[in-house]
């Protein structure tokens, strides 16, 4: 075995060329002979029944192949099995200002955006749900027919320990309220898709999407038709942020066009149509009740969030859990009640948006930690030293703490920062402040639930001395590919550049679960480890019979397969494998990753799993104009405890992309609506469906950026990696509300911090009240379930409810693809 | 069916006489794209918010989306598929790989031509001046940073 030679060095990524030469193939450059066009005609009214759609002027328009309704696609699907709730177009009832409810397919997009045009449709008007607070005051008309009641989608509530004893016997009870704006994840490349049929009929599709198998169980349920005969590209992706994880209509509605014209049919959205797909951050209003001793120590928190889900489910479920999942991951919590609940609105459907559901609730536990903190004259670095959950522990919630390098991550940054010259220390106007996060390595469990693999690799290896690794995984700008060929070349003793890689279709390669929640390089990666294992072992033997050495001296490096002890003795990595095949016959192997079993039993405990955390600690500082407001970062600190550094420039640039992502989140970026006046519709619509008013960070807003890594070597991990996609966002929220207070004394209890709330504050603060804006208070009307009752492992709890019948045992094996019927099996 | 007149177009690309056909509504962007089959170009918006469509037209960095095709007859447009030369990348280019000034690429290109841009008039930038020229570039993955850090090696 050789020692590690490629990990943990910089190295020009695998798909580097291809990126900065513009020859990655995405979605919208793949051309077909005899290609069609694909426009959707969108509802203009947020909420609606449709009493007259009549499309025989578009049916007639010239160079119009094909028009399509909700007639066509009787079947609703969806990403999470619990929300199957929608059609590829609209049925009879219209849900949001963008809903589909037509298509045209035509010679060309301009064609067929005027035949759109001459679609007629009418709707009767129904009430509409603008807010949480709309759908909990108002449980009908119910925008969906399905959910816990009247516009609630879903409510959850799950106890551990006795936390009302706690919070009563606490020293300090903290009771804040916050809201965390809704947001979008704005990727630069719009999403597209390609459809076609095959030489033998069988339907082909390309698309931007995260998920390819997601798409390919959608497609089959939604066409009736056999997953096999379905061959799911995912190109490329000109980034995600999970904005592409969902099966989308689009994608759905270009595959029926294909099949029943059988030419290709191309869509691509336009920008203000991505901000109607969505499936970002979720709006959240959220309290947190936490009980603290003097000492800091946190004996209880009380948490209720309220989410804003939009339209339809999407991955909403999951996300309600998220914001109250992770908390006690990151703080030895040892009481916890979370209660959350989603409501319907006529608003693009939220879902995941990179941290999937946990920035929220970050936000409120982090930014209340720092009032703690200074309400017990403690530095808020100190606080939080005190209070890190402990190493391979099981939390009160079942979720399995391996490695934690979050002591280090805030040392490391308050080091770095010159934290301790300049926390309450700088000029008015000037201001650091900190926070912590945690986020998992993937998802313990899978979305259907199966006992499948998560992800799975194959490996070709011939006489050419080839590599071929195949993987369902999709590259998304994350560095997917190069963490694959870095794992296979690694343990072969070869380059990445020598390995040929197919991914993301699912004709071809072992299926991976897809780009989201962070799963990928500790998933696909620890199967790639197995994979190459498997096949250097082969050539390992061959070598060591034909060449006389010993096999356990048998070490692969620099393309070579040699002794050990001896390395002049040995052969080419080509002539090994030509031994391995003559010995062996064709060389193939396989490895395949499955998540451990979760130690949670109850219901809801199967969100927040992982096979490990990853850590950060981030302080950002912050300059404030005290006449006006206006907020500039100049310099933010981070570190991120990544288990093990891959390759440090991707790394980097994981961790730095975050850090803007999480600036812009903090500063600027809203998914806002507005009501149109009176005289027009009333339509509650977008405010600002456009890359120019939707204001996102330039060159010119970006800080400098310290970026530190911490190696706990998790050996959970490949290599001992994990995560650092998502779970660098987390603190940089939180932690430039903290850095306002600091320079300012204004609390901006709701992100964005704006220059108009920071006023607002230095107003009041002037005025000789409160200096705090944000949410005055939760509502008392969500109809909240009884919690499930859990015992804490420490209390001698095994991870059920003690008030909810045993969960029955896992369905057994689902097909892993629901198949034809529109019913589930 | 009533086509609508085309115009015929003969401009420069990438230093090599292209001759086409375009509509009188066509952007450069449309024309590079599906007429020329030139896809390194990118669109992330087509309104002129996000820079992915910057080419250079005549040396000079356009948004392709807001130009007219038959505007550009008779002149010199260079896209991406014309920065390498010889087998060998262009300096920004091997910078962009080397230095994680792409992660999903999408921005690229327009990002890459603004820069070449930029170091045509100013071999040597500042790390500001980099910033500034490419502020109407946006990129969502990197953070800019790493951006910044290719074009100042490219620059040395």
């Amino acid at each position: 075995m050789s020692g590690a030679s490629l990990i943990g060095k910089a190295r020009r990524r695998v798909d580097g060329r291809a990126k900065a030469t513009g020859q990655t193939r995405f979605a919208d450059d793949v051309r077909l002979p005899r290609m069609l066009y694909c426009k959707l005609l969108r509802s203009t009214v947020p909420h609606a029944r449709i009493t007259r759609l009549d499309t025989a002027r578009a049916q007639a328009h010239p160079g119009v192949h094909l028009v399509l309704t909700g007639e066509s696609f009787p079947v609703p699907y969806g990403v999470l099995p619990v929300s199957h709730d929608e059609h590829a177009l609209c049925q009879d009832t219209v849900r949001f200002v963008g809903d589909p409810v037509a298509a045209v397919v035509a010679r060309d997009e301009a064609t067929a955006a005027d035949a759109v045009a001459l679609i007629e449709v009418e709707y009767a008007p129904l009430r509409t749900f603008a807010s949480p607070a709309d759908s909990l005051a108002h449980p009908e008309p119910r925008i969906h027919d399905y959910g816990d009641t009247g516009n609630v989608h879903k409510a959850v509530a799950l106890q551990f320990g006795d936390v009302d004893t706690a919070l009563a016997g606490a020293d300090h009870v903290f009771d804040d309220v916050f809201f965390f704006e809704g947001n979008t994840h704005l990727a630069m490349e719009q999403h597209a898709s390609v459809a076609a049929r095959d030489a033998d009929g069988k339907l082909e599709v390309w698309s931007s999407t995260q998920t390819p198998h997601y798409l390919h169980r959608a497609l089959a349920k939604a066409l009736a038709m056999p997953a096999a005969h379905i061959r799911v590209h995912a190109t490329p992706n000109g980034g995600g942020f999970g904005g592409k994880s969902d099966p989308f209509n689009h994608e759905v509605v270009v595959a029926k066009a294909a099949w029943l014209l059988d030419r290709p049919v191309k869509i691509c959205l336009t920008r203000e149509e991505v901000f109607y797909c969505h499936r970002g951050r979720h709006p959240v209003l959220m309290r947190f009740r936490t009980g603290v001793s003097n000492d800091g120590r946190i004996t209880g928190i009380d948490l209720q969030t309220l989410l804003d889900g939009g339209a339809y489910g999407s991955y909403g479920v999951a996300s309600t859990f998220y914001t109250g999942a992770l908390q006690t991951v990151t703080y030895d919590i040892p009481t916890y009640r979370f209660r959350g609940c989603r409501t319907f609105t006529n608003k693009p459907p939220c879902g995941p948006k990179r941290g999937h559901g946990t920035p929220q609730g970050r936000f409120g536990q982090e930014v209340q930690l720092d009032k703690i903190a200074e309400r017990l004259r403690l530095d808020p670095a100190e606080l939080r030293l005190r209070i890190i959950a402990p190493p391979d522990s099981l939390t009160a919630n079942y979720l399995r703490i391996g490695t934690i390098g979050l002591a280090e991550c805030v040392r490391r940054v308050v080091a770095s920062s010159g934290w301790a010259g300049k926390f309450r220390a700088l000029p008015l106007g000037r201001g650091v402040g900190l926070a912590c996060s945690s986020y998992l390595s993937g998802a313990g469990l899978p979305i259907n639930w199966n006992d499948l693999p998560h992800s799975g690799v194959q490996l070709k290896l011939d006489r050419s001395g080839g590599v071929t690794a195949f993987c369902g995984a999709t590259e998304i700008g994350q560095g997917s590919d190069d963490v694959l060929a870095a794992c296979v070349a690694e343990v072969l003793g070869i380059e990445p550049y020598d390995i040929r890689l197919v991914t993301g279709d699912t004709d071809l390669t072992p299926v991976d679960l897809g780009s989201y929640s962070s799963r990928v390089t500790l998933m696909m990666g620890n199967a790639a480890i197995e994979a190459a294992t498997r096949a250097r072992d082969l050539v390992a033997q061959a070598v060591s019979r034909r060449l006389e050495i010993p096999l356990a001296r048998v070490a692969f490096q620099g393309r070579r397969v040699f002794d050990a002890d001896a390395p002049e003795r040995g052969a080419t990595f080509q002539e090994a494998v030509c031994m391995a095949e003559a010995q062996f016959g064709t060389i193939g192997t396989t490895g395949s990753y499955t998540p451990p079993r979760p130690a949670a039993q109850f219901k809801g405990g199967g969100v927040g799993p992982s096979p490990t955390y990853s850590y950060t600690a981030a302080v950002v500082e912050v300059e404030v104009e005290p006449d006006t407001g206006l907020l500039l970062v100049p310099r933010v600190w981070i570190a991120h405890d990544i288990g093990r550094v891959l390759n440090p420039t991707i790394a980097r640039g994981q961790v730095e992309g975050s850090v803007y992502m999480g600036l812009g989140e903090a500063l600027m970026e809203e998914q806002v609506f507005r009501r149109l006046p009176s005289r027009l519709s009333h339509a509650l619509v977008h405010k600002f469906p456009s890359m120019l008013e939707y204001k996102s960070p330039t060159f010119l807003d970006m800080p400098e950026v310290h970026t530190d890594f911490i190696e706990s070597m998790d050996p959970a991990g490949p290599f001992g990696a994990k995560e650092v996609g998502q779970g660098p966002l987390l603190p940089i929220m939180p932690a430039l509300a903290n850095a306002v207070y600091d320079a300012v004394g204004v609390r901006v209890d709701e992100i964005p911090v704006t220059p108009d709330k920071i006023l607002k504050g230095l107003r009041l603060k002037a005025a000789g009240k409160p200096a705090r804006v944000g949410p005055a208070s939760f509502p008392d009307n969500v109809p909240w379930p009884e919690p499930l009752l859990v015992t804490p492992p420490w209390d001698g709890g095994d991870g059920r409810a003690s008030n909810a019948p045993a969960r029955t045992a896992r369905r057994a094996a689902d097909a892993g693809i629901e198949g034809k019927a529109g019913v589930r099996r | 069916m009533n086509e609508p007149d085309k115009v015929r177009l003969v401009l420069t690309v990438n230093d090599e006489r292209v001759e086409t056909l375009v509509d009188h509504q066509e952007t450069l962007l449309e024309t590079l794209r599906e007429g020329l089959q030139l896809t390194g170009t990118k669109h992330g918006c087509e309104l002129g918010e996000c820079g992915a469509c910057t080419v250079l037209l005549d040396d000079e960095p356009v948004l392709s989306c807001l130009v007219l095709a038959v505007e550009c007859g008779g002149r010199r447009v260079a896209t991406i598929e014309g920065l390498a030369s010889g087998g060998a990348l262009h300096p920004l280019q091997d910078a962009f790989a080397d230095l994680g000034g792409s992660q999903c690429g999408y921005c690229s290109p327009g990002m890459i031509m603004t820069a070449k841009a930029l170091l045509d008039r100013h071999p040597h930038p500042t790390r500001d001046q980099v910033k500034a020229a490419l502020a109407g570039n946006l990129c969502r993955c990197t953070g800019y940073l790493q951006i910044v850090d290719a074009v100042m090696k490219a620059a040395r």
